[in-house]
C-alpha cells in the first residue's frame, strides 16, 4: 500500500470516521437510556425534557430484587432507624419490603426468572451447537444421499415466523405436559437454533482441510479420535461464533416464552414487561431488570470476542 | 522388512475408472516413484495403499497380508501430504509426538523418539514453535519427522515437495534421498515432476489415465521407453517424435522425417528389426542429444535450417526444420550462431526409437 494519501482521500477518511461515530451513537443511545434510567430516582425517570444530569442511586435494583407493598402509614423514626440502608431506600419510595412470618425478606420473582433464562439459554446453546457440529461434520466429510435437499429441509425449519407455529406448539406441549417446564423451552430453543448451527458449522468445517484428519487417520487414530483431537480444536472459532448467536437467540426469545411459560419456567423476557402492568409502572425498576438482563450476553460476547472477529470474516480470506 | 503388492487393483469414481487393473510389487526398502500427469490415478493409488480410499476390485497386500479391508489406522503406514498437513494448533513437538500418542508407549519413550528424529532432521531448535511460524522447508522436515517417528512399515509421500520453490525443492530432494539411505524404509513417492522421479527412484512407475505404462529403473525408462507416452513424459527437453517412413535404395536404408525427400542414413539391419512395420504408421523418436549437428557438410548429414535457438547456459536447444517437422537438437552453447543459419544434421541410429503410430508402443528397435 502506498503511504501517500491525497487530500481527497484524507477528507473521505475523516468523513467515514464521522459517519461511523454517528452510527455508533445512534446504536448506543437506547443502551445508554436503559442504563441511565436504571440508576435514576423514580421521579426523574419520566420527566420531559429528559433528565440527563442526576445523582445515580441503586434503589431501582433493590426494588427489583425484593417483594414490596404500598406503605399505608409512614414508618416510625425508630422503624426507619432500625432498617438496613437498602430498606430505607424502599421506605423513601413510599413502599415497604414484604417479610414472611419468620421476618425473612421476600425476594421478588426476578432472580428466579433470571436463573431460568440462564439455565434454558445455556443448555439449549450447548445442545444446539453440539448436535449442529456433529451434523455439520457428517455433511461436510461424507457423501450423504440427497445432501442438498436435507440441508434445505433443515434450513426450512427456520423459514416460518415462530409466532405462526406458536399456537400449535402450545397445544402439543399442553398434551405432553411440557408447558411451563425448563425442558420444554430447552427442546424448543434447541430445535430452533439447530438449523442455524448446522449451516454455520458446515461452513466452518468445510474450511478445515480434510488432510488434517487424513493425517491423523494414517497416524493411527480412529475417525472419532481425529474429530475430537483435530477437527474440534480447529473449529473452535466457528463453535464460539455459533454459540454466541445461539445464546443470544435463546436468551432474547420472547414469543414462545410468553406463551409456553407463566411461573416455574418463565424466563426474564416475558417477566420484565409483565411488571409494567401492576399498578403505576416504575420504569426505573424495569430498566434495572433490563440492564441486568443485558449483562450475560455482553459478557459472553466479550469473552469470545477474538474468536468472533475471526468468525465473522470466515470465508473472506483464502487459506 | 516390508513388501507391498498390488494385485489387479481397480477403482472407479462414479462412471470414471481412475485405476485400471494395476499390478505392482514393491520390494523391501525400495524407493518407488509413481510418476504421471495430474489425474492419472497416481495419488488415488497412493491413498488406496494408505487406506484413505477404498478400492473396488483387487488386493493390496502388505507383507503378504491383504489390507484392503483394514482401516488406515490399522495399516501401520505413514504418509506425508503435499500440503504438509501439520496440525496448526499443536507445536512442532506435539505434531511429531502425535502418532506416538496413539500407541501405548510411555511419555519418556515418546520424548526420546521425538528428540531423536528432530536431531536426524536438524529441527531440534524448532520443537517449541507452531507450524505457522515455520518456513516451507522446515514444515516439510516436520511432516517427514511426524511420518518417520514411529518407524512405520512403509512411507507414502504425495508430492511432498511440490509446494516448495525451485531451490528449496532441490535441497529437499537431496535430503529425502539422504534420509532414505540412512533410515531405509519401503517408500512410495508420488510426483508429476520427472526430474524428481529420476533423481530419487530405485524404480519409476509411470501411469497415464489410470493405466500403468512402464515400470523400470530411471535408466530403463529413459533409455528404453515402452511407448510414446513414456518417451515424451520422461526426459527434458522432450524427446522429438515425428512421422517417418523407412525406405531402401541400392542397399542403403534411409529414414525420412516429415515427408522430406532425403532421409537419414541408418544401418541395414533396421529393416529386419522393424519386422514389417516399415511400410507406414511409424514414428521416429529421438532425444535432442541424439540429433547431431555439424556446421559444414559432412558425410551422412542432411542440410537443414536452424529456426529457433534457446540458450540454456550449459547447452543450447536448436530447432531444426526437417521436411514438415521440427527436430530439436542439443548442441554446445553457441554452436549455431543465429536463427536462420543453414547447418547439417544427422540422427544417431543408436539413440533412435521407433513406435507404432496406432498403438503408440515401442517396437523395441535397438541398433
Amino acid at each position: 500500500m502506498a503511504a501517500v494519501q491525497t487530500s481527497g482521500e484524507r477528507a473521505l477518511n475523516r468523513l467515514a470516521i464521522v459517519a461511523v461515530l454517528v452510527i455508533t451513537m445512534i446504536f448506543l443511545a437506547p443502551i445508554y437510556w436503559i442504563v441511565a434510567t436504571s440508576f435514576k430516582p423514580r421521579n426523574l425517570a419520566t420527566t420531559i425534557p429528559p433528565t440527563v444530569v442526576f445523582t445515580p442511586e441503586i434503589s431501582p435494583f433493590v426494588k427489583l430484587m425484593t417483594k414490596r407493598s404500598q406503605l399505608r402509614e409512614q414508618p416510625t423514626p425508630e422503624e426507619y432507624a432500625a432498617a438496613p440502608w437498602w430498606e430505607r431506600m424502599v421506605f423513601d419510595g413510599g413502599e415497604k419490603v414484604v417479610r414472611d412470618g419468620k421476618d425473612q425478606v421476600q425476594w421478588s420473582a426476578y432472580p428466579s426468572r433470571f436463573l431460568n433464562s440462564l439455565i434454558i439459554a445455556v443448555t439449549s446453546t450447548v445442545l444446539a451447537v453440539g448436535m449442529g457440529t456433529f451434523t455439520a461434520y457428517g455433511f461436510s466429510r461424507f457423501k450423504v444421499k440427497g445432501e442438498g435437499d436435507l440441508l434445505f429441509f433443515i434450513l426450512s425449519t427456520r423459514m416460518l415466523p415462530p409466532v405462526v407455529v406458536a399456537i400449535p406448539m402450545f397445544l402439543m406441549y399442553r398434551i405432553v405436559g411440557l408447558t411451563d417446564t425448563h425442558i420444554g423451552l430447552i427442546i424448543l430453543y434447541t430445535a430452533f437454533n439447530l438449523s442455524f448451527s448446522v449451516w454455520l458449522m458446515k461452513g466452518f468445517i468445510d474450511e478445515i482441510p480434510k488432510e488434517y484428519e487424513e493425517a491423523a487417520l494414517v497416524d493411527g487414530y480412529t475417525r472419532m479420535q481425529a474429530f475430537f483431537k483435530i477437527v474440534l480444536p480447529e473449529a473452535a472459532t466457528g463453535i464460539a461464533a455459533t454459540a454466541v448467536f445461539c445464546f443470544i437467540t435463546a436468551w432474547n426469545e420472547y414469543a414462545f416464552a410468553l406463551m409456553m411459560t407463566n411461573r416455574r419456567a418463565q424466563t426474564a423476557p416475558p417477566f420484565i414487561p409483565s411488571q409494567v402492568g401492576s399498578g403505576l409502572p416504575d420504569w426505573t425498576v424495569i430498566a434495572a431488570g433490563t440492564f441486568l438482563f443485558l449483562l450475560p450476553v455482553a459478557f459472553f460476547t466479550f469473552l469470545l470476542r477474538n474468536h468472533l472477529l475471526r468468525g465473522m470474516s470466515f470465508g473472506a480470506i483464502r487459506k | 522388512m516390508t513388501q507391498i503388492e498390488l494385485r489387479g487393483v481397480q477403482k472407479w469414481f462414479g462412471a470414471v475408472q481412475v485405476i485400471k487393473d494395476l499390478n505392482l510389487t514393491i520390494a523391501d526398502n525400495e524407493f518407488i516413484v509413481l510418476l504421471g500427469q495430474s489425474g492419472c490415478g497416481k495419488t488415488t493409488t497412493l491413498r488406496a495403499v494408505a487406506g484413505l480410499e477404498t478400492i473396488d476390485e483387487g488386493d493390496i497386500l502388505i507383507d503378504g497380508k491383504p489390507v484392503q479391508h483394514l482401516k488406515a489406522s490399522d495399516r501401520d503406514i505413514a504418509m506425508v501430504f503435499q500440503s504438509f498437513s501439520l496440525y496448526p494448533h499443536m507445536s512442532v513437538y506435539e505434531n511429531i509426538a502425535f502418532p506416538l500418542r496413539a500407541t501405548r508407549i510411555s511419555k519418556a519413550q515418546v520424548d526420546a523418539a521425538v528428540r531423536e528424529i528432530a536431531r536426524v532432521l536438524r529441527i531440534t531448535d524448532l520443537l517449541a514453535k507452531k507450524p505457522s511460524a515455520l518456513s516451507g522447508g522446515d514444515m516439510q522436515r516436520v511432516a517427514i519427522g511426524r511420518a518417520l517417528v514411529r518407524r512405520p512399515k512403509a512411507m507414502l509421500m504425495d508430492e511432498p515437495i511440490g509446494a516448495l520453490d525451485a531451490k528449496l525443492r532441490e535441497e529437499m530432494r537431496a535430503e529425502i534421498k539422504r534420509l532414505h539411505v540412512k533410515q531405509g524404509s519401503t517408500t512410495i513417492y508420488v510426483t508429476h515432476d520427472q526430474i524428481e522421479a529420476m533423481s530419487l527412484a530405485d524404480r519409476i512407475v509411470i501411469m497415464h489415465e489410470g493405466v500403468l505404462q512402464q515400470v523400470g529403473t530411471p535408466e530403463e525408462v529413459y533409455r528404453q521407453p515402452a511407448n510414446l507416452f513414456v518417451a515424451q513424459f520422461v526426459g527434458s527437453p522432450v524427446m522429438n517424435v515425428a512421422d517417418t517412413t523407412v525406405s531402401e535404395q541400392a542397399g542403403q536404408v534411409s529414414v525420412a522425417v516429415g515427408g522430406a525427400e532425403k532421409g537419414f542414413a541408418f544401418p541395414g539391419e533396421l529393416l529386419a528389426r522393424l519386422n514389417g512395420h516399415a511400410g507406414g504408421g511409424l514414428k521416429l523418436g529421438i532425444r535432442p542429444e541424439g540429433v547431431l549437428v555439424a556446421r559444414e557438410a559432412t558425410d551422412g548429414f542432411l542440410p537443414v535450417e536452424a529456426q529457433i535457438i534457446e540458450p540454456l547456459g550449459s547447452f543450447d536447444i536448436v530447432d531444426l526444420k526437417v521436411g514438415g517437422e521440427v527436430l530439436r537438437a542439443r548442441t554446445k552453447s553457441g554452436f549455431v550462431a543465429r536463427a536462420g543459419e543453414k547447418v547439417f544434421a544427422r540422427v544417431d541410429p543408436a539413440q533412435a526409437h521407433f513406435f507404432d503410430t496406432a498403438s503408440g508402443k515401442s517396437l523395441g528397435v535397438a541398433l
